[in-house]
């Protein structure tokens, strides 16, 4: 989470408007509250999610992404995050487009399936990977979408999204020394900041 | 006139414990437990306010009185006062039971030791309102100009006149701003008015089941029981206690619209669906056939007319109708909101249709865009707008954490 943290920070003002989709326990706009003093909200909808950020004293809106956004006003927050939330959405790029509509920029993360451990899993093993970041059976899993880093870069260029910045994020030495040269093969989360 | 006051304050019983009552047997183990953690014997309070209110529609009040219960104890720097604000037929008796009673305040469920507002903690003042019948003055109170009962001529109220009322109690208990301002449905209203109207005396505002102003559906609801109320005989144009008399029937089915208004189609079902009383529906008899429901709501009719004043339940409901949270702001909510400084918690539940999830939806996306700190959470429950009465773990927790928060703050913590 912290180092999540120190990549996303610099790219958020002090004192903006955050929007955080698919908040979690609060930990992210916690840190954000107390170090860049942001007025931030958090959008959940996991019941013990919202009793933790009520008590942590983070903004939580009980609200369903997949049933939209229609009640925010356009251009209404500074940055909107969404951190491994796309790859669980009905339509990530309606989603793409209704955040970009609400949020001059937004910071999107998501576990990357183009990743070599993924890959190989589903190469060698012949069934859907189980990882550390994609750690539900096939039958029973939130993550109805699985897409690799190219791909997204793809939709981005699809729908004239501008990349602001990316960050790749990675865990084993091997993979953090090459996900530079290679971020489709070794990035386990793409980190991305988008404009329009 | 004062044994009239005298058998108002005898008389304090509220229709929801009726409500606990009869609906929430499944939920009986649950009050068990809420036993073991009451803030026990509570006595009533008053106090006369001699400072005069003006009063929204321009009436000045000379001086008035106010019958009030606290819970818990105000701390060194009188920073953890929280006040509730109750609905239409609430009273100040919101927890513990009186001397010679075992029935709990209306508002047991959340207010206690250990409970979502905690008398461990915090020090909750609890107020019965004017124009109300417990005891504070309202329609059944001796108008001193006359030397009778107000009746039907007592001023009518807004919200913002219940709001003013409470802060001339806060004066008299010497608390410069709230930790909070927490009500359910009318009560909420009231949580809402404080936020624009105070906004640096008090810090958090719990809106429940509440709604920035009532649907027209909603005030088509509150005039038929307005208008049985007044379809009784013995109703005397308002001033039916100078006669000796109390609009009984009126006022019970008023209460049976409303009733019927407050629960949820589904936990009717539940509980009664079509169940006899009595007789049977076979052909070839011609025995009178009771529903279950009839029964109920025939049985909360006249409990409720037992001990409710009929000119205050008019004067309530219009108070209900006529606020309109934005009405001063150019009927712009976030405009309103604007003007609010503190923070504030809105809940709404699933199967309430009287202040549905949509009303607490749109306060909320008001606070948003005036960039108040907020967070909104929806309860699911069968119970109508009932639910923010009775106990539910989610909406416990939920309530429980955010004031924990507020408590931790006060207390010195993070």
């Amino acid at each position: 989470m912290n180092h999540k943290l120190d990549l996303i920070k610099p790219w958020i003002e002090p004192n903006s408007r955050v929007l955080d989709l698919g908040c979690g326990d609060g930990a992210l706009l916690a840190s954000l509250q107390e170090q860049l003093d942001v007025i931030g909200y958090g959008l959940e909808i996991d019941p013990d999610s919202i009793s933790s950020c009520l008590e942590k004293g983070v903004n939580v809106i009980e609200q369903d992404l997949n049933k939209g956004l229609k009640n925010f006003a356009d251009q209404s927050f500074d940055t909107i995050l969404m951190t491994q939330t796309l790859q669980a959405l009905r339509y990530p790029h309606l989603v793409l487009d209704e955040i970009l509509r609400i949020g001059s920029k937004c910071i999107v993360t998501f576990p990357n399936f183009g990743h070599w451990r993924t890959r190989a899993y589903l190469n060698f093993l012949g069934r859907m990977p189980v990882t550390k970041q994609l750690a539900y059976q096939w039958y029973d899993t939130p993550n109805i979408h699985f897409f690799t880093y190219d791909d997204f870069e793809a939709l981005c260029k699809e729908r004239s999204i501008n990349i602001l910045h990316r960050e790749f994020m990675a865990q084993g030495m091997a993979d953090k020394a090459l996900k530079s040269v290679f971020p489709n093969l070794f990035t386990e989360i793409a980190v991305y900041h988008l404009s329009r | 006139m004062q044994w009239l006051l005298l058998k108002r304050l005898g008389a304090l019983r509220l229709a929801e414990h009726n409500l606990n009552e009869l609906t929430m047997s499944s939920d009986s183990h649950n009050n068990q437990n809420n036993q073991d953690s009451s803030v026990g014997l509570v006595k009533p309070q008053q106090v006369v306010i001699e400072q005069p209110l003006k009063l929204a529609c321009g009436v000045v009040l000379p001086s008035h009185r106010l019958v009030y219960e606290t819970y818990g104890t105000l701390n060194k720097d009188r920073s953890n006062g929280i006040l509730i604000c109750h609905a239409l037929s609430g009273d100040h008796h919101a927890a513990g039971h009186h001397e010679g009673e075992t029935k709990t305040g209306w508002w047991d469920n959340y207010i206690g030791p250990g409970k979502p507002i905690d008398s461990n903690r915090f020090y909750i003042v609890s107020v019965n309102n004017i124009g109300s019948c417990f005891g504070s003055t309202g329609p059944a109170s001796e108008n001193p100009e006359t030397g009778k009962p107000y009746g039907a001529d007592f001023p009518p109220l807004r919200a913002r006149d219940w709001v003013a009322s409470q802060r001339l109690l806060m004066q008299h208990l010497k608390i410069k701003c709230w930790a909070a301002v927490v009500g359910g449905s009318l009560g909420g209203m009231q949580a809402m008015r404080w936020s624009l109207e105070h906004p640096d005396e008090l810090q958090h505002a719990v809106v429940i089941a509440s709604s920035m102003k009532l649907t027209a559906q909603n005030i088509a609801f509150n005039e038929i029981a307005r208008k049985a109320i007044k379809s009784d005989t013995d109703f005397c144009d308002g001033n039916y206690l100078q006669h000796n008399k109390v609009p009984h029937n009126g006022l019970a089915l008023a209460r049976m619209i409303g009733h019927v208004t407050y629960l949820s189609d589904e936990l009717m079902g539940q509980k009664f669906g079509r169940d006899l009383r009595s007789g049977d529906l076979l052909q070839g008899k011609t025995d009178p056939v009771e529903f279950q429901i009839e029964s109920y709501l025939n049985y909360q009719g006249d409990k409720f007319s037992d001990f409710f004043d009929a000119n205050s339940y008019i004067l309530i409901t219009k108070m209900l109708d006529y606020f309109d949270l934005a009405r001063e702001y150019n009927h712009d909510p976030v405009a309103a909101f604007s003007h609010a400084k503190c923070k504030f918690l809105v809940v709404s539940f699933s199967s309430d249709w009287r202040f549905s999830p949509d009303r607490s939806q749109e306060i909320t996306d008001a606070l948003i865009a005036a960039g108040k700190n907020v967070s909104y959470i929806a309860i699911d429950s069968d119970h109508g707008h009932d639910a923010f009465l009775l106990p539910n773990e989610r909406y416990q927790k939920a309530l429980g954490g955010y004031l924990s928060k507020l408590a931790d703050r006060l207390e010195g913590g993070s």
